[in-house]
């Protein structure tokens, strides 16, 4: 506000990387080769080294999607990124098992401690493998799946193979192709009809190596009538070099199902992550994105819900923070496809310094439909003169009998509330960050309990810095 | 789309830039612009600024750049007689098939209030009208099809009032197209602390007519300055259509834009407000009554390049049957354009099942200490409202009739002009009786 100088988050938590003791490497740069090396190390069957393939002739005549796209994705060189890392295919079921340094990463992250204290499972992926996974034995026990997305393939291929690709199309748009050509980790998550898993499965993606690409496959289906809550974290070290993390998340909720996917987003400023997400939800099913983005350098990431069934819902809730240096162009997409489908969109983002967050919507009501709702609002916060915000929603309804509405607005943090709470004996950091705590209060709220504590917090330490 | 342009003696024979009787200039200014009308690319599917639209027969062959015939002087004066826009005004000109029929307010004059023919005030004041034609770029999308406006310049008016003059009465403008190909061209200056009022009405002679119409109006405000401009466009039901507007406002300037879409087959509207001086304030206003397979598309910027501007757009557009209609805006913040306040909002009104409205409002903001907010909404007649007036006794079709009317209301009130608003009204609500009339 006053002040121009940067704000900056504690990222440090996760500024911190080892030697690399990689066994398996595909080398720089992307080919035929590449693609054929992570097939025959994982042991794949031919249907997805062929999948593969193909994947990777669309990825290659894709353009770059500058035309409406940030074209800092330009600055990406694709030759220059390793495509594969790995120890070994095998993720260890305990944690006694996995490497020395790289339990000691998790450990630092805190991970094996949020395991036993609230989660149901977790799965640790350390470059291009999970290293660690499992889940409590009274969820397998009633059938849950929770394994990698190798494993999955592999060892359920007759859910697995009717999914996969479903949702998100190779083709959907070049990362999702790339994603499609490369993709290793990940999680595949099945829960039976009727299951709800009561305490969250979490993954959390850690990027330990220089010039990597990361790029997980996650697929979630949620069974008639099941219940899941699925929660990503992810870090990485601060690189001069730019690192590339482009996942695919495909979510399939059937009737009646629940799927709540909760992401804390805190990459080092030098990621460019580049995401694509979308669930399926058959009838009365409900799909929640909850989406925090803090970190990375250019991030794209647009969760969507595609409303199959009658009465499906579909939620985005969306935080982002951009600091100097930063993009995060993110939003939502609702694509109403059944009657009385509903869905809502509340997006809140924060710039700060020379940071610039920009929201992208896109709500689709096709012909035909009745009892359709969709509510959209986008809230933007700008701290600093040089901070930048943009809003770009599209949104198409054809025929009557259908609802929509949008709303956004800019503002910034009113100087005279600062004044009223400096007045009360605040400082000026502390007025700042009740502010901005106020703010986001409502959406951070939504955030399981112990995610929500860690994002107060957060704050609270940015608007320490903010002004002096 | 390499279109030929066919036209009786004075014009044209064949494809190329106007060659009807201008000043150098703008001969070649013409003739500069036929080249880049031909060397631009058609938009294409991934035009994000043409998004939404339908591309296909986007210009038909039929449309193709025949400029229409003089016309007959019966057929001229009867055209001059159906011009009725107000009672009172301070002006009038009426031109049909681009071509002047008729000119009244030439004592407007005495007050150094120049209001000309455009090639007629280029030829006696070049050096004014020269730095201002065209100023504001057709950033919008339609940059190809503002040069093909250039290219085939010819009608339309010059209307320059000086500083400090108030003119009261409105000034008015028919453009009639009876067949072919029209240009019409509004170019407003007021100077400091000025203030006037334009109506433009655009008409073809046949409702069911056809052809093409590409018109250009830019305002352009000194300080202080105020200017009111309405565009009624009422082509025929074959008529394809491009609009590119623009207001460029300096310190404390004021303007108000309406835009009431009727007719026409698809029209595509680009407008554009640019607050360059502290203190300038834009309003931007349309109406849309989309029916039949009418398609509208309406693109639109709203630019804050100085500090304690405002801008507040509000668009409405009912839909029934098959109709479409487009509605992409941007609020744009420049960098140290503090203070500003800017609004937008779009509205639709479904009728129908079959119509499709598409909304895609926008925000780039580069100061902090702003207040932007944008809005839109698709829905249909209120069913609470709806039975509330059919419990009255009111039958459905006026029922729906009402409600629509309210909805529609309130954009031209906003024009804060009750004397024109009632005569808007009355335009607007006789395409829904000519279409109650014949079915429903």
């Amino acid at each position: 506000m006053n002040d121009t100088s940067t704000i900056d988050i504690d990222r440090s938590v996760g500024d911190f990387s080892y030697p690399e003791q990689h066994e398996f490497d595909a080398g720089y740069g992307l080919s035929r080769k590449t693609v054929e090396y992570i097939s025959q190390v994982k042991g794949e069957p031919d249907w997805i080294r062929d999948f593969r393939l193909r994947a990777l002739d669309v990825f290659e005549r894709k353009p770059m999607p500058t035309s409406w796209a940030s074209r800092d994705l330009n600055a990406i060189e694709f030759e220059k990124i390793r495509y594969y890392l790995a120890h070994g295919q095998k993720a260890k079921r305990s944690w006694e098992e996995v490497p020395e340094d790289v339990k000691r990463t998790f450990e630092r992250l805190g991970i094996p401690e949020q395991e036993r204290k609230f989660l149901a499972g977790v799965e640790a992926q350390f470059d291009s493998e999970a290293v660690y996974s499992n889940i409590k034995k009274a969820v397998g026990d009633q059938g849950v799946i929770f394994v990698g997305s190798t494993e999955g393939l592999i060892k359920h291929p007759e859910i697995f193979r009717k999914w996969f690709g479903k949702v998100i199309p190779t083709g959907d748009n070049k990362f999702s192709a790339l994603n499609s050509a490369v993709f290793s980790g990940g999680s595949f998550i099945y829960v039976p009809p009727g299951v709800k898993v009561k305490h969250p499965l979490q993954a959390y993606f850690r990027i330990n190596a220089e010039n990597f690409g990361q790029f997980e496959r996650t697929l979630i289906i949620a069974d008639e009538g099941s219940e899941v809550m699925y929660m990503e974290g992810c870090t990485a070290p601060k690189f001069e070099t730019a690192t590339l993390h482009s996942a695919v998340v495909e979510l399939v909720a059937m009737k009646g199902a629940k799927i709540q996917y909760v992401t804390v987003q805190n990459w080092s400023a030098n990621v460019f992550n580049l995401v694509t997400k979308r669930a399926v939800a058959h009838e009365e099913a409900e799909v929640k994105w909850i989406d925090c983005n803090i970190g990375s350098r250019l991030t794209m990431k647009y969760p969507g819900v595609v409303l199959k069934g009658r009465k499906a819902r579909g939620e985005v809730i969306s935080i982002a923070l951009a600091g100097d240096g930063q993009h995060q162009d993110t939003g939502a997409k609702m694509i109403h496809a059944a009657d009385e489908t509903t869905s809502n969109i509340v997006s809140k983002s924060i710039s700060v310094g020379e940071g610039r967050a920009s929201y992208r919507g896109l709500v689709h009501v096709p012909k035909h439909l009745k009892g359709c709702r969709n509510n959209t609002e986008c809230d933007a916060l700008l701290i600093n003169s040089k901070s930048r915000t943009d809003t770009y929603p599209a949104i198409t309804v054809r025929g009557s009998g259908n609802a929509v509405q949008h709303e956004a607005s800019v503002s910034q943090i009113s100087a005279e509330q600062i004044f009223y709470m400096q007045q009360r004996g605040l400082t000026e950091g502390q007025a700042m960050s009740l502010s901005v705590n106020g703010f986001v209060n409502d959406l951070v709220r939504q955030f399981p309990m112990e995610y929500s504590v860690e994002l107060k917090r957060l704050i609270d330490m940015e608007m320490e810095g903010s002004v002096g | 789309m390499s279109a030929t342009i066919l036209e009786e003696k004075a014009c044209c024979t064949s494809a190329g830039p106007c060659s009807s009787e201008a000043p150098d200039w703008i001969a070649s200014a013409r003739a500069e612009a036929w080249r880049l009308y031909d060397s631009l690319p058609n938009p294409a599917r991934t035009d994000e600024a043409w998004r939404f639209a339908t591309l296909s027969g986007l210009l038909s062959p039929q449309e193709c750049l025949h400029a229409g015939p003089a016309l007959s002087k019966e057929s001229g004066e009867e055209l001059v007689r159906r011009s009725r826009g107000v009672e009172r005004v301070a002006g009038r000109m009426v031109f049909g098939n681009d071509r002047l029929l008729a000119r009244s307010g030439q004592e407007l004059a005495r007050l150094g209030v120049i209001w000309l023919p455009l090639l007629e005030a280029a030829r006696q004041h070049p050096d004014l009208v020269q730095s201002h034609l065209l100023k504001t770029p057709a950033a919008l999308g339609s940059a190809k099809f503002a040069a093909l406006h250039l290219s085939q310049l010819k009608a339309g008016t010059f209307l320059y009032v000086p500083r400090g003059v108030e003119v009261d009465l409105p000034l008015e403008t028919h453009h009639w197209l009876e067949s072919g190909a029209c240009f019409p061209h509004t170019l407003v200056v007021a100077e400091e602390g000025s203030r006037v009022t334009l109506m433009d009405y655009f008409q073809s002679v046949d409702r069911n007519g056809k052809g093409l119409a590409c018109g250009v109006n830019d305002l352009v405000l000194a300080p202080g300055a105020s200017v009111t401009h309405v565009s009624v466009q009422e082509w025929g039901r074959n008529v394809t259509g491009f609009h590119i507007g623009s207001a460029a406002l300096s310190r404390g300037a004021r303007s108000a834009s309406l835009q009431v879409h009727l007719g026409g087959r698809r029209m595509r509207s680009e407008s554009i407000s640019r607050l360059c001086g502290e203190g300038a304030r834009s309003d931007m206003l349309s109406v849309s009554v989309a029916d039949g397979t009418q398609e509208y598309d309406q693109r639109t910027l709203q630019v804050h390049e100085a500090r304690n501007t405002s801008s507040d757009l509000l668009y409405k557009n009912s839909l029934d049957d098959t109709a479409r209609t487009v509605f992409a805006g941007l609020i744009r913040v420049e960098p140290g354009a503090h203070q500003t306040d800017a609004y937008q909002k779009v509205r639709n009104l479904l009728l129908s099942g079959e119509a499709e409205a598409n909304s895609a409002p926008g925000l780039e903001i580069e100061a902090d200490d702003v207040r932007c907010s944008h809005g839109a909404t698709t829905g249909e007649v209120d069913a609470a409202e709806l039975f509330y007036l059919l419990s009255r006794g009111i039958p459905r079709q006026e029922a729906y009739k009402l409600i629509v009317h309210g909805f529609l209301e309130e954009v031209l009130e906003r024009l804060a002009r009750p004397d024109l608003t009632a005569r808007l009204s009355e335009r607007v609500y006789a395409k829904f009786d000519a279409k109650a009339g014949s079915a429903r």
